[in-house]
C-alpha cells in the first residue's frame, strides 16, 4: 500500500516533468528548432529546474478575490490526480486496486476538474478568468457526453467496468479494429476534455491571456499545470485500455508496452496542438452537439445491434 | 465489500495533504511584497472597469440544461451496459427506444435552433 | 414594474483588451462592451505609441528626418524610407539613376515579403496555429541576414537616401538574393500546406470581417485590405514610382472581402514580390546609384579627402541639408500594409515646414469597431490579425 502510494506520487511527478519536456521537444522539432538544450542531456532537466523556480515564486493573492474559494481551487484540481492512478492496469499484476467500477471511477473523478476550474475562474474576480472558466465548463460538459457514450460501446462488448476485464476481452483483437469510429470519437473528446489544441479555447492565450488561471502564480499555477498533464496521461491510459489492448504486446514486458502505447497517444495529441489552429468557441460547442453526440449514439446503437446479431 | 473502496478515501486525503504541502512550501519559499497596483486583477494593464462577477449570457445556462439532461441519460445507460448480454433482446429493444427518445430530444433542440450561437 | 413589461436583459460587461495583451500587436487598447462572448461595441483606443514623428521632422534637416521614418512601420522600414525620399526627390525635381531605382525596388519588395511573413506568423499564432510562426520567421530571418549585409542593421535601414542610396550593394549580395528567390516559392507552399486548406483555419477566417468594395472606399482602406474585397488598386501599377512599370507582376484580388480572402491575397503578393525581385536581379543595370547633382548627393569619399571643394560640398549638405524650393508635394507608395503617403510642405529652407504621413494601418484600423460589432470575442482577434496593424504606424 505504502509502496504503491509512493510509486504513484513518483509517477505523477516524473510523468508531468517528462511530458512538459516532451511537449517542448515535440513542439521544437515540429517547428524545426532544437528546443531546450542547456540543462542536462538535451535539456532533460529543464523542467526540473522550472519546477524548482516555480517553487520559489511569490504566491500572489490579488485584492477582491473570493479568498477561500480562490485558495481552494488549486487543491481541488489536485484531488483526483492520485486517485485516477488507483485503477489503471499497467500490467496484469501492476494495478493497485482492481475495482469493479474502474472506468466509472476515472470518469467520475476526472469530472472534478470542471468544479475546480469554475472555482478558480469565478473567485479570481478577473474578467479573463471568468471567460476562461465559463468556456471551459461549456466545453467540458459538451465533450463529456460523447466521451461517456463512446466508452459505453466498449463496455457493452465487455460487459464489465473493470479495466482488467476490458483488457482481457482484447486477447484476440484490439477494439480499435472493431470500433475505429469509437476510437476516433474518443481521441477527439479526450483532446477536448484535456483542453488541448485545437480545443484549447479555455486558455487560449491570444484571446484570454491565460484563461481561468490568469491570477494564479507560483506553485498554485503549478498545480493546475500538473493536473493538466496528469489528465493527459490518464485519458491516454484509458484510450490504451479501451482500444489498444492495454498491456498486450510481444517480447517486451507488459508494463513497457502499456507505457509505449500511452505515450504514443500523448504524442498524437501533442502533434495536433502544433499543427492545427484553434477553433472558435461556438464552432467547438456546435461540433460536439451536432457531430460527436449523434455519432456516438449511432455508434452505440450499431454496436448493440451487432452484438445481438452475431 | 465497501472496504475495497477504502483506498480511494485514503488517496483523496493524501492528495489534499500533498497539494497543501506543495502550496505551503511555495508560500514559505517565495517572497512577499505587496503594492496597490500589483494586487489589482489583471486587465491588460488598465484599472478594471466594473466587477468581473456579473450576470452572464443566458446562452450558457441553456447549454448547461442540455448537459444535465444528456449526461444523466448517459449515466442511465451505464448499468444497462454491464447486464446487456444477460438481458437479451428485451434489453436491446428497451434501450433502443430510450436512445431513440434521446435522439428525438436532440433533434428537437437542434431544430429549435438552441444549438446555434448567433 | 410600473405596469410596463420590461424585457429581462443580460448585463453587458466592459472589458479592456490591451494595451498589455498578447494579440493586440503592440499597445493597442480595445475597449469592448460584451454580452457574454458577443461584442456589442468595440472601440479601438490608440496613442500609446505616439512619438510625434511628424512634428519632430519640422526641426530636422531632410536627411535627419530619414531615421525617424524608419520607425513609422518598423516591420517595413525601407518602405517608409522609400516614400519619404521619393517625396523629397519630387520636391527637388531630381531622378535617381536606373541602377539606384532598381535596387530600391528590390529592397522594397524584399521588405514587403518580410513584412508579410511577420503578418503570417502572428496572424496564425493569434488563431492558435503556432507552427507557421516559426516557419515564417525562418525565412524572415534569412531576409534579416540579407538586410544586415546591406545596411548593417535589421529593422532600421536608412539605406535609401535622398538622391540615391547610402552605398552600392555589398559583394556577394545578389548571389544570396538569388538563392532566396529560388527557394522561397517552395517555402510558401509549406505555409499553405499548414493553413490554406485546413478546415479549422477556413472556419475561423471565412466570413469574418466582410467588407464590400463600397465600404472599403468609404473607410479609406488600401493595400491588401482593399484588394481582399476586390478593389483593384495598387499604386505600383496604377501610379508607378521608382520604375515599377518596368516589371511584370499580377495584382491579386479577393472576391468575398473576408479574412480568408485577405489571407490569400497576401500569400499571392509574396509570390509576386518574389517574381519582381527575380526580374530585378535579371535586369540589374550597372552604373551610378546616386543623382549627379552636388546639391543633393554627397561627393564620393576619396574626393572629400583630397579636394577642398568636395569637402565644403560635403559639409554644406550635412550642415544645411538639401534645400528644396518653396512648394508642397504628396507622394504615395504601395507599402506592405497599404498606401503610405508623405505630404511635405517646404518653405525653401533646409527643414520641412510641415510633414504629414498618411499611414495605412491608421486608416485600416478605423473600421475595427464596425467589423467587430455583433461578432464573438475570438473573431476580434482574427480581425486584429488580418488588419496587419503596426501600432507605431498607427500612432506615429
Amino acid at each position: 500500500m505504502i509502496v504503491a502510494l509512493i510509486g504513484v506520487i513518483a509517477l505523477v511527478s516524473v510523468n508531468a516533468l517528462f511530458l512538459i519536456w516532451m511537449e517542448r521537444k515535440v513542439a521544437a522539432h515540429i517547428q524545426l528548432r532544437p528546443g531546450p538544450m542547456e540543462v542536462g542531456y538535451h535539456g532533460a532537466l529543464q523542467t526540473v529546474a522550472d519546477a524548482l523556480k516555480l517553487m520559489g515564486k511569490e504566491l500572489i493573492t490579488p485584492d477582491e478575490v473570493d479568498r477561500p474559494v480562490y485558495l481552494l481551487a488549486p487543491i481541488i484540481i489536485f484531488l483526483p490526480v492520485l486517485v485516477l492512478f488507483l485503477v489503471i492496469p499497467f500490467s496484469p499484476n501492476l494495478i493497485i486496486r482492481d475495482l469493479n467500477v474502474g472506468i466509472l471511477l476515472i470518469f467520475a473523478f476526472s469530472s472534478l476538474t470542471v468544479l475546480s476550474i469554475l472555482m478558480a475562474g469565478w473567485s479570481s474576480n478577473n474578467k479573463y478568468s471568468v471567460f476562461g472558466a465559463i468556456r471551459s465548463i461549456a466545453q467540458n460538459i459538451a465533450y463529456e457526453i460523447p466521451l461517456l457514450i463512446t466508452a459505453m460501446s466498449i463496455i457493452l462488448m465487455v460487459g464489465s467496468f473493470k479495466l482488467t476485464d476490458i483488457v482481457a476481452a482484447q486477447d484476440k483483437v484490439w477494439f480499435v479494429v472493431i470500433q475505429p469510429l469509437a476510437f476516433l470519437l474518443y481521441i477527439i473528446c479526450a483532446t477536448a476534455e484535456t483542453n488541448r489544441a485545437p480545443f484549447d479555447i479555455p486558455e487560449a492565450e491570444s484571446e484570454l491571456v491565460a484563461g481561468f488561471h490568469t491570477e494564479y502564480s507560483g506553485m498554485r499555477f503549478g498545480l493546475f499545470f500538473l493536473a493538466e498533464y496528469t489528465n493527459m496521461f490518464v485519458v491516454s491510459a484509458v484510450a490504451t485500455v479501451l482500444f489498444l489492448g492495454g498491456w498486450r504486446g510481444w517480447i517486451l514486458p507488459p508494463v513497457v508496452w502499456f507505457l509505449i502505447k500511452v505515450y504514443a497517444i500523448i504524442f498524437l495529441i501533442m502533434w495536433f496542438r502544433w499543427t492545427f489552429p484553434r477553433l472558435r468557441f461556438d464552432q467547438l460547442i456546435t461540433f460536439a452537439w451536432k457531430v460527436l453526440i449523434p455519432l456516438a449514439f449511432v455508434n452505440l446503437l450499431v454496436t448493440a445491434l451487432a452484438i445481438k446479431l452475431f | 465489500m465497501l472496504i475495497s473502496y477504502l483506498p480511494i478515501l485514503v488517496y483523496l486525503i493524501i492528495s489534499i495533504g500533498l497539494a497543501v504541502l506543495i502550496v505551503a512550501l511555495s508560500e514559505a519559499l517565495g517572497k512577499k511584497t505587496h503594492t496597490a497596483v500589483k494586487d489589482l486583477p489583471y486587465e491588460c494593464g488598465m484599472v478594471p472597469i466594473s466587477d468581473a462577477r456579473h450576470r452572464y449570457a443566458v446562452k450558457f445556462y441553456v447549454i448547461t440544461m442540455f448537459f444535465l439532461v444528456f449526461d444523466i441519460e448517459a449515466i442511465f445507460l451505464y448499468p444497462w451496459g454491464v447486464i446487456f448480454k444477460p438481458l437479451g433482446l428485451f434489453g436491446l429493444i428497451e434501450m433502443g427506444v430510450f436512445i431513440l427518445i434521446l435522439m428525438v430530444g436532440l433533434a428537437y433542440v437542434w431544430g429549435k435552433g438552441a444549438l446555434e450561437w448567433e | 414594474m410600473n405596469g410596463a413589461q420590461t424585457m429581462p436583459q443580460t448585463e453587458t460587461m466592459v472589458l479592456n483588451l490591451g494595451p498589455q495583451h498578447p494579440s493586440t500587436h503592440g499597445v493597442l487598447r480595445v475597449v469592448l462592451e460584451l454580452d457574454g462572448e458577443l461584442i456589442v461595441k468595440a472601440d479601438p483606443d490608440i496613442g500609446y505609441l505616439h512619438r510625434g514623428i511628424e512634428k519632430m521632422c519640422e526641426f530636422r534637416t531632410y536627411h535627419q528626418c530619414l531615421p525617424l521614418t524608419d520607425r513609422i512601420d518598423y516591420l517595413a522600414g525601407s518602405a517608409n524610407n522609400l516614400g519619404f525620399v521619393l517625396a523629397v526627390e519630387k520636391l527637388l525635381g531630381v531622378e535617381v539613376p536606373k541602377r539606384g531605382q532598381y535596387i530600391r525596388v528590390m529592397i522594397a519588395e524584399l521588405t514587403r515579403i518580410s513584412s508579410h511573413l511577420f503578418w503570417l506568423g502572428t496572424h496564425g499564432h493569434d488563431l492558435g496555429a503556432m507552427t507557421p510562426l516559426f516557419y515564417a520567421f525562418r525565412e524572415r530571418e534569412k531576409l534579416m541576414d540579407l538586410f544586415e549585409m546591406v545596411w548593417g542593421g535589421r529593422l532600421f535601414p536608412c539605406y535609401f537616401r535622398i538622391g540615391g542610396l547610402a552605398a552600392d550593394l555589398p559583394e556577394g549580395f545578389t548571389d544570396q538574393v538569388w538563392e532566396f528567390v529560388e527557394t522561397f516559392p517552395k517555402k510558401i507552399e509549406d505555409y499553405e500546406n499548414l493553413l490554406t486548406h485546413n478546415r479549422i483555419w477556413i472556419a475561423r477566417t471565412k466570413g469574418v470581417g466582410v467588407m464590400s468594395p463600397d465600404e472599403v472606399l468609404d473607410w479609406g482602406w488600401s493595400g491588401p485590405m482593399a484588394r481582399g474585397s476586390g478593389v483593384d488598386w495598387d499604386l505600383r501599377r496604377d501610379n508607378p514610382y521608382s520604375r515599377y512599370e518596368d516589371f511584370d507582376f499580377v495584382v491579386p484580388l479577393g472576391s468575398n472581402g473576408d479574412t480568408y480572402d485577405r489571407y490569400l491575397v497576401r500569400m499571392e503578393e509574396m509570390r509576386q514580390s518574389n517574381r519582381i525581385v527575380r526580374q530585378v536581379l535579371e535586369n540589374l543595370p550597372s552604373g551610378d546609384i546616386n543623382v549627379a547633382d552636388p546639391r543633393v548627393a554627397l561627393p564620393p569619399k576619396e574626393r572629400v579627402y583630397n579636394n577642398i571643394e568636395a569637402l565644403i560640398n560635403h559639409f554644406l549638405i550635412i550642415e544645411e541639408g538639401v534645400i528644396p524650393p518653396v512648394g508642397e508635394v504628396y507622394q504615395a507608395i504601395e507599402a506592405p500594409k497599404g498606401e503610405l503617403g508623405f505630404y511635405i510642405a517646404s518653405d525653401g529652407t533646409g527643414h520641412p515646414l510641415r510633414v504629414k504621413i498618411r499611414a495605412p494601418s491608421f486608416a485600416n484600423l478605423a473600421a475595427l469597431g464596425k467589423l467587430a460589432k455583433g461578432r464573438l470575442l475570438s473573431d476580434l482577434i482574427a480581425l486584429i490579425g488580418t488588419m496587419d496593424i503596426v501600432l507605431a504606424d498607427v500612432d506615429r
